[in-house]
């Protein structure tokens, strides 16, 4: 760089500043700024509007009081029940769609449609499949000699329906939030295909063939060979299937919205928006939004952690 | 989206007539996929079906695709029974400049991130990077409150302004301007060229389609969104297409044709978009590193 003098390099960073203003001033305006306003809102009781300070009181509340750990153990069943299940999905669907010759980018669409598609109008789909009265999914159970079902209408669990009674109903998971996962891993697969594939393709090929030679069988390879190869894209989507999960709004609303919401099938961001949108309550509705944050970020941390010892074990 | 699975089928045949062991292989993976797939796309087809039935044949459970009598005046009732029109409109405009808005910030950081030289320079990208990691549901109630302070409530600005940067973005758009050789960058100032001029003129036409996969997503993202524009609007004329669609729900009652009309209209545009961007979509992916 000796060509510059130093008035070139003065403007060199004025122009810099300039250039990067613009979207670090509205990050800061309005995605780092608001986090230390969430904080503070969260110390503040009063509705719809600044109330009086009550300290760590609606922190507090949340943690005792049963709705918000009814919240958190519906996000729990929700998390778990989505994340592996697509990754797998995602995962078969992607290696064999490495695997075929022609008509690679055809089918890969057909899997990524639901992921790109808008969310709500997809859920409206899918309300009218688990409609109780003229819906397809009692109609697949009437084919089987099965008894109807209210499916996102039902609090009961899914233990407690498939054991005839045997377990109680509060246990587990919900069917009506059995419908929502379904729903959310149809719609999250997709995501997952087109990003393990886009690393698979770019996975060396001899090392498929080196192991194909050596008389690996395809399942084996696909574990042994393939899923090892794919770690770190693995590592990427585990973290961002969570976050994207924590931060589903879109399809719990619109499947259950009209009748009234089931608790059992309200997630931590559901409940926040709730308290703070429906209610009023601003600063508990911060304090379970800055709980649920703390709770992302200790997760990320921990699935990075976990997923990097397995690294260095193998 | 029909028409994929008789070619993935032709295909098949041509395969079957291969008599390797390879070839039998082949053949039960496109049956797999392509079921797979059907199953996948299941759930349009029937919508799009659904929405040509009669209310009468709507409301009969079924799986078939193929409507009994063809209905297509359900679709000018639905436009006409809610205020679609302004909602799309309004969608419009604002999925509209947010892209393009996403589209320039993003790039304009990203250049600077790349060739530019000044103190603070790792911050700045730190900073860019990291906003990525703060969870909406963190800033949603702030920036309620700052948006109603700032007197936006119930208007589209308060459905553009905050949108118009992310750090997804800026990081796509600095990804690819790092496949740009500096080696360019240095002859074209050694040629007098402004660095202004670079960008513009070398650099963004090589970063093209970086550029309008960013677009594109942004564009998706405004298109897509629910939460905050619900929280942000309340009326009939600042809503967008989403948010109208929950409505019609509820103002439809169980009018399930038209419902599923409203439901394939809105498909509409982000599907039609996504299609036309989808090699750019793929190539990016691949280019920009999704795999480390």
């Amino acid at each position: 760089m000796s060509f510059r003098t130093v008035s070139e390099k003065y403007r060199e960073r004025a122009l810099a500043g300039v250039l990067l203003s613009p979207a670090l001033l509205l990050l800061f305006i309005f995605t780092y700024f608001p986090m230390f306003i969430a904080f503070r809102m969260s110390l503040y009781g009063g509705r719809r509007g600044p109330g009086p300070w009550v300290g760590l009181d609606n922190y507090r509340e949340a943690l005792t009081s049963p709705d918000f750990w009814m919240a958190l153990r519906v996000t729990a069943y929700y998390v778990l029940g989505i994340v592996p299940a697509s990754l797998a999905l995602g995962f078969a669907i992607a290696y064999g769609l490495h695997r075929v010759g022609p008509g690679r980018a055809l089918l890969r669409t057909c899997f990524f449609i639901p992921y790109i598609t808008s969310t709500v109008a997809a859920a409206m789909v899918w309300r009218a499949l688990f409609n109780p009265r003229y819906g397809v999914a009692n109609q697949l159970l009437s084919w089987i000699g099965l008894p109807p079902q209210r499916w996102l209408l039902e609090s009961r669990g899914v233990l407690f329906l498939l054991t005839g009674g045997w377990i109680p109903a509060d246990w587990g998971p919900s069917l009506a939030l059995c419908c929502i996962i379904l729903f959310d891993i149809w719609h999250l697969s997709g995501f997952m295909v087109v990003v393990f594939l886009a690393a698979l393709q770019a996975m060396p090929r001899e090392l498929e063939e080196a192991a194909r030679l050596d008389g690996a069988g395809s399942v084996t390879l696909a574990i042994r060979i393939v899923l090892p190869a794919v770690r770190p894209t693995l590592l990427f989507l585990a973290v961002a299937g969570m976050c994207k999960t924590l931060q589903s709004f879109n399809s719990i609303y619109t499947l259950t919205q009209g009748s009234t919401v089931l608790p059992e099938t309200q997630t931590l961001i559901y409940y926040a928006y709730a308290q703070f949108y429906e209610f009023g309550y601003w600063g508990y509705g911060s304090a379970v939004a800055v709980i649920l944050t703390v709770l992302i970020i200790v997760l990320t941390a921990l699935q990075f952690r976990m997923l990097d010892r397995g690294r260095s074990m193998s | 989206m029909n028409r994929k699975i008789p070619v993935a089928l032709s295909r098949m045949a041509w395969l079957r007539r291969g008599r390797t062991r390879r070839g039998g292989r082949q053949f039960w993976l496109y049956l797999g996929l392509s079921s797979g797939a059907l199953l996948f796309c299941w759930p349009f087809l029937w919508m799009i079906s659904t929405s040509l039935e009669s209310f009468e044949d709507a409301v009969t459970p079924g799986l078939g695709v193929w409507p009994a009598s063809w209905h297509w005046e359900n679709y000018l009732e639905t436009w006409r029974s809610s205020p679609f029109p302004r909602y799309f409109l309004n969608t419009f405009i604002v999925a509209g400049t947010v892209s393009a808005a996403v589209a320039l910030s993003a790039t304009l950081a990203g250049y600077a991130l790349v060739f530019l030289h000044f103190p603070g320079k790792k911050l700045a990208f730190m900073l860019a990077v990291g906003a990525m990691m703060v969870p909406f549901e963190a800033i949603f109630i702030p920036n309620f409150v700052l948006v109603t302070r700032l007197g936006w409530y119930n208007s589209l600005a308060a459905l553009i302004i905050s949108w118009c940067a992310n750090g997804f973005s800026i990081f796509l758009m600095r990804q690819a301007f790092l496949a740009v050789p500096f080696e360019y960058y240095e002859a074209a100032r050694l040629d007098g060229c402004g660095s202004l001029r670079f960008l513009f003129r070398v650099a963004l036409p090589l970063v093209r389609p970086t550029l309008s996969v960013t677009a594109v997503f942004a564009f998706l993202g405004s298109y897509n969104a629910l939460l905050w524009p619900l929280i942000v609007t309340a009326d009939g004329s600042r809503r967008v297409v989403q948010v109208g669609l929950t409505v019609f729900t509820t103002e439809s009652g169980v009018q399930l044709h038209l419902l599923m009309c409203a439901a394939t209209i809105v498909m509409l545009p982000s599907v039609l978009l996504f299609l036309l961007a989808q090699r750019a979509v793929s190539d990016t992916m691949m280019a920009t590193g999704v795999k480390g």
